[in-house]
Formats: structure tokens, sequence, C-alpha cells
């Protein structure tokens, strides 16, 4: 069945509608999303991890619901981060090897732009499930409502900061032997100030004194990494890329 | 016009090229041969402005093309090895994706009339893992048919093409060389592009 | 520290610079060796025994300077990448490649004889206090740095990368510290600090300055010898390499 080929260019090749920076983020986004949505595979595996990490460590521990509550906090955010950064080796990576990301570096559009879209679907793909089904894994520690409301908060602006760090981990080791492993190294001391000021968010409304500071210092930190981690990010890929 | 000068490429140890320099003005075709290992590709990845020369100027209309970034990257399309294709979307959806990464607008009707130009009518809306190596090549080649970039960098484009194929890309080169654009390429076989005046730049170890 | 900067100007290539540093690394170790004697002295002989630690808390004198160098150390380190990335020399680069190890062995350092210190004091040979956990999260930030380089084959690539990662981890240093000093007196656990030792004689200041002036001498001398081996690995396949290991 061949199909013939049209042999001449046609002379509106040169008229198209430019596209404005809002429209390119979200087509960024929007192929993203469709492409999770094809290999769900890819969504679920962090989930899964989460639930399981957070399943076991009872398991260790003892069922004691007194401890149990206690430790919560901890445990739940170091399954997030855990989860959030097994889940970044996968956010450059299929882009680089079938060239698509050597493309979008080659785009007149701003590469941060493109990245930012990149780091948004990631969260939107790994980080918003686990900020929705936190609180269900913290019924299993017996937490409150409220400390399971502050749970989800601390994580809703903890996991974007995750996933944003992250992409300069996951950019500068590229294509990188033992890439993986050298990933969680280079990402792990970048994410303990969000571990630190999540958990103890939950702990200070666990007792009682407010967790109105450990969210404020998060939502700062978050604030600074939407500035600074993209020029970062987008640095690490020409590198990667040269 | 496209100015090199000076232009040294190095690869861990070994220096593949050195003292290059060369011009390409509207209408020009640049054709580099040279043995496998040569510096082909790594010379082609500078031109786009992806790797830094070891030494020497790359300039665009007189101006540094690491000084102008993505005003420069307006100008340039670049067709690597690699197709640039998601496997999981759809020919027409890679294609309007790859003009939106670019910040160009393409429509659906568009996008279907180039595909069937590349010879995929009815092949739109099949996931790209489901085609052929030569018809995921095309798909890949469209974006030479909406693209508006002045200078094209091409490197192997012939290559997984049958020779009908073939014909029509020297031609789709041709044509643009004749409305005014320009090309750099690489490849293997020799091929008849009937305009443009050319240049050969030959790399030798 | 001039001094060198003044040098780097006029000796920014590797071949001029290879014979310099080779002249200058005995005078770093032999001024390491005077600072190092006397601070040793001044902290094991001339400072006087604390009321309420006794004999063990001269450790700090080890302790506190590494702990100093190898802060110290990550933000130049940090300076050197940096430089080497802005302007693309790679000499800059090479030095940012070669204080990397020091700074780490200063890490480890710092943490084991904070352990050694920790055990007769408090009982336990490790505290969860803001110093010691800050150090630690150094010394993984250092391993990071070094465990990229080692793993990207193209030099200027790994320069690149590594300055980009030494450039993150200088911004974070004292985020992460802060963070974790917060933690820490949040949480009643860890109330011993090693950092509040008890008030400071004179002598104990200067003999932990003047270890650290010995450890500062040290780092130099053995950045230059590691500069060295870089240079001479990273220049192997031009002529003067040749010629000089001959």
């Amino acid at each position: 069945m061949r199909q013939s080929l049209a042999a001449d260019l046609p002379a509106t090749a040169a008229e198209h509608a430019g596209l404005g920076a809002l429209s390119v983020l979200v087509a960024v986004i929007r192929r993203d999303l469709l492409l999770a949505m094809r290999r769900k595979s890819e969504v679920l595996t962090s989930l899964f991890f989460f639930v399981i990490v957070v399943s076991l460590f009872p398991l260790g521990i003892g069922p004691e619901m007194a401890l149990l509550r206690i430790i919560a906090p901890g445990v739940l955010w170091v399954a997030a981060l855990l989860a959030a950064m097994l889940s970044l080796q996968r956010l450059f990576a299929a882009d680089y090897a079938d060239g698509t990301l050597e493309q979008m570096v080659l785009s007149p559009a701003p590469l941060g732009l493109l990245v930012m879209g990149k780091v948004a679907a990631h969260w939107l793909v790994t980080g918003l499930p686990l900020v929705l089904i936190a609180p269900l894994l913290g019924l299993q520690y017996d937490l409150a409502p409220q400390a399971l409301g502050i749970l989800m908060l601390s994580l809703l602006l903890g996991t974007p900061l995750l996933s944003l760090v992250g992409a300069i981990g996951a950019a500068l080791t590229l294509g990188v032997r033992g890439g993986g492993v050298l990933l969680s190294l280079l990402t792990l001391p970048l994410y303990i100030p969000a571990l630190i000021f999540g958990a103890g968010a939950v702990e200070a409304e666990i007792s009682g004194l407010g967790a109105a500071g450990h969210l404020s210092l998060l939502a700062a930190l978050l604030a600074l990494s939407v500035f600074f981690a993209p020029w970062a990010t987008t640095a690490s890929l020409r590198i990667a890329l040269e | 016009m496209l100015t090199a000068t000076d232009l040294a490429c190095v690869r861990g140890d070994r220096r593949l090229f050195a003292n290059l320099g060369f011009a390409l003005e509207s209408g020009g075709r640049l054709h580099v041969t040279g043995e496998n290992g040569s510096g082909k590709t790594s010379l082609l990845r500078m031109l786009c402005g992806l790797s830094p020369p070891e030494a020497g100027d790359i300039r665009w209309h007189g101006e540094s093309i690491a000084r102008q970034g993505d005003e420069y990257r307006k100008a340039v399309l670049y067709l690597g090895h690699h197709n640039a294709l998601k496997e999981e979307l759809t020919a027409l959806e890679n294609l309007r994706t790859a003009a939106a990464l670019s910040g160009v607008a393409v429509e659906d009707a568009e996008g279907i009339e180039v595909l069937g130009r590349v010879g995929l009518a009815g092949r739109e809306e099949l996931p790209v893992r489901f085609l052929s190596q030569g018809q995921k090549r095309r798909v890949a080649l469209s974006r030479l048919l909406w693209s508006s970039a002045p200078l094209w960098v091409l490197d192997e484009p012939f290559v997984a093409l049958d020779s009908a194929a073939v014909t029509w890309l020297a031609g789709i080169v041709g044509s643009h060389l004749s409305a005014g654009g320009m090309a750099v390429l690489t490849s293997h076989q020799e091929v008849a592009i009937a305009s443009g005046k050319a240049q050969t730049l030959r790399l030798t170890q | 520290m001039s001094n060198r900067i003044i040098n780097w100007f006029r000796f920014g290539s590797p071949q001029a610079f290879y014979p310099l540093a080779g002249k200058m690394v005995p005078w770093f170790f032999a001024l390491a060796v005077a600072f190092g004697v006397a601070g040793l002295w001044l902290g094991f002989f001339v400072a006087p025994t604390d009321a309420t630690q006794g004999e063990g808390y001269r450790i700090i004198f080890v302790h506190v300077p590494a702990s100093w160098m190898s802060m110290f150390l990550y933000v130049v380190m940090a300076f050197w990448a940096g430089l080497g990335l802005a302007l693309n020399t790679r000499l800059s680069s090479m030095m940012a490649s070669a204080i990397a190890p020091t700074g780490a062995l200063f890490a480890f350092l710092s943490l084991w004889t904070g352990a050694l210190w920790g055990k007769p004091m408090w009982g336990t040979w490790w505290v969860w206090d803001a110093r010691l956990t800050s150090e630690l999260i150094l010394l993984f930030l250092y391993l990071g740095f070094i465990a990229l380089q080692a793993a990207i084959d193209e030099p200027r690539r790994a320069d690149k990368a590594g300055a980009i990662l030494a450039l993150v981890g200088v911004i974070n240093v004292p985020i992460i510290y802060f963070s974790v000093k917060w933690w820490n007196t949040l949480h009643q656990g860890a109330s011993i600090s090693m950092t509040k030792a008890p008030s400071m004689a004179i002598t104990m200041l200067w003999g932990m300055l003047v270890m650290a002036l010995s450890f500062w001498m040290y780092s130099i001398a053995v950045a230059l010898v590691r500069a060295r081996a870089i240079i001479l690995e990273r220049e192997r396949h031009t002529d003067w390499v040749k010629h000089a290991v001959e």
C-alpha cells in the first residue's frame, strides 16, 4: 500500500501561530500526563512503594499503638521521600533515550519553562497521589483527624519541593553509570530540610504546639526552589547533552 | 549566513578535528563527509549549539550563536540519529507536541495533511510503536514540512528510507534551498539534490 | 590565600601551574607540621584541665578544627568549581576535584573524634546533636560530589556537573544547618551539645586556632599534590607531560 509523497513544500509553511509561554507549558504537561496514562505502571509503582514501606514499619517495630503514634509523622514522611526519589529516575531518562530531550534543549521555547512543565507533570503523577493516600495510611497509625489534615498539607507543600529539587539530581545523573544509587546519594542530603519541617509540622500539631511555623518554613523552601531549582536543572540538562 | 572559524573538537582523549572553517549562505548546502568516527555528528551538534567547541567560533548573521541563545534556536532545525518520537503517542500527537514544544501551533487538520504528504495517510492515529522503521523516520521528517527554520542541520537523513522516499527528501531539501534556506548534512550515500550552491567539507582523521 | 589568587592569573594553564605547585608543596607541608606541633603543645600541655570534663575534652583540639576545615573546604571547593564553570577554565575545576577528598577526610575526622569524645563523656558513641548531624550530612555532600565525578567518563562534563552540584550544595548547607538546629532544639532528647564547651579559656581558643591553621596548610599541600596528579592524568597526551614523566 504505497502512499505517494508530495514533492513540494506548501507556500504557507512559514505562517504559523506562535504559542505563548503558558500554552507551551500546558502542552508539556499534557504530553507527560498523556504518556503517564498510557504507561500506567509508573503511576502505580510509586504509590505501591509508599504503601508497602509504611506497612513494613509496624511489622519491624511491633503493633503497639502508642509507639506507632509517635513514629507516624517520621515514618510517613520518610516513605514519601523514598517514593519520590524512586520516581525521579524516570523524569528525564525516557526523553533522553529517544532523542526528545535533545529536541527540547534545541527548542526556541525557554528550557526552564519546559523543565517546569515536566516537573509539574511529574508531581501530578507521583506526588499528588501520595498526598491523597497519606490520610488513609495515617489511620493505620492512629493519627487524629487534625494531624491527618496537617499531614496532607505538609505533603502538599513538600512533594512539589521534592520534585523540584530532585529534578536537579535527575538531570545531573542522566546517562551516568550507577545512576539510580548515585541519584539517591546526591538527592537525600538536599531533602533533609523538607523532611525535618514536614514531619515536624505533624509532630507539632500532635503535641499541641501548632504547625504554623513548620509549614511556613516549608512554604518558604518551596518558593525558593521554584525560583532556583529550574535554573540548576536546565544548566545540568545542557551539560548532560553536550 | 552561517560562518564557522577555527573549530576544534576533542572527544575524551582524541582530537577529532581542528582549524575547521566554512561559510554558508542563503540557498547553500554543506555536505560533511568523512569516515565513521571522524567527528561529523560532533560537528553538527556544535553547529546546533548543543556542544561548545573546544576552540573556534560559530556565527549566525555575524553574531556568536552562544550569545544568541533562543534567538538562534528559532532559526535551526536539527534531525539527528534519533527520531525524537514518543512510542506511546500517535504520529499526529507526536507531530503536534513537537511543534508545541518549539512554540509553534499546528492544528489537527494541518497535522493530518502533513502526515499524508509524507506517506502516512490513514496511519496518523496509530501509536508510533506500531509503525515500521521507515515510517517512523518519515514521521520524524515531517518536521521539515511545518517548521519555518531557515537552517537545516540533518545528520544522515536518508538512512532507513527507500529509494522513492530518498528522492522525495532530496526534493524537499531542494525546495527549501530554492526558497532561500540553507542546509548542512551528512550522508554516506551520494544523493543528487537539484538546487543550491553545494560545498563539501571532508573530515579526515 | 590572596597569594594564591595572584598566582592563578599568571599561572592559569596546567602546564605553568604544575612546576609551581611542585615547588610550593614542601613549604606547605613544613608549615603544617610547624603549626601542628605548636597547636598540639598548646592543646595538650598549656590549656588547663577542664573543670567538668577533665582531660578527655582535649580531643576538641582536633574535633573542632576538623569541623571548621570541612566546612571551609566545601566553600573553597564550590568557589573553584564555580569559577571553572563560569570562566570555562580547566585548572579551576581540577583544583575543586583535588580539594574534595581532603574535605571529606576532615568531615570524617570530625565525626570520628566526635564519637571518641562522646563515649567517655556521655556513654554513647553517637549523639544526634546539631553539629554532628550537620557534619554527617556534609560528609554525604562531599561523597556525592566525588561519586558523581567518578561516574562520569568525559572529564569536562564531570567538571561541569560537579560544579553545579557543589554550587547547589553550598547554597543548601546553611539551609540544612538551620533545619538541623531547629530539629535538634525542638526535641527533648539531645540536650547535651558538643558545641557547648564550657567557658573557653583563651589558651583553648588559641590551641584550636593554631590546629586549624595546621590543618589548613596541610589541606593546601595535599590539594596541590592531588592537583598535580590530576593534571598529569588529564593532560597525558600533551608533549610537556610526556617530557615531564620521562
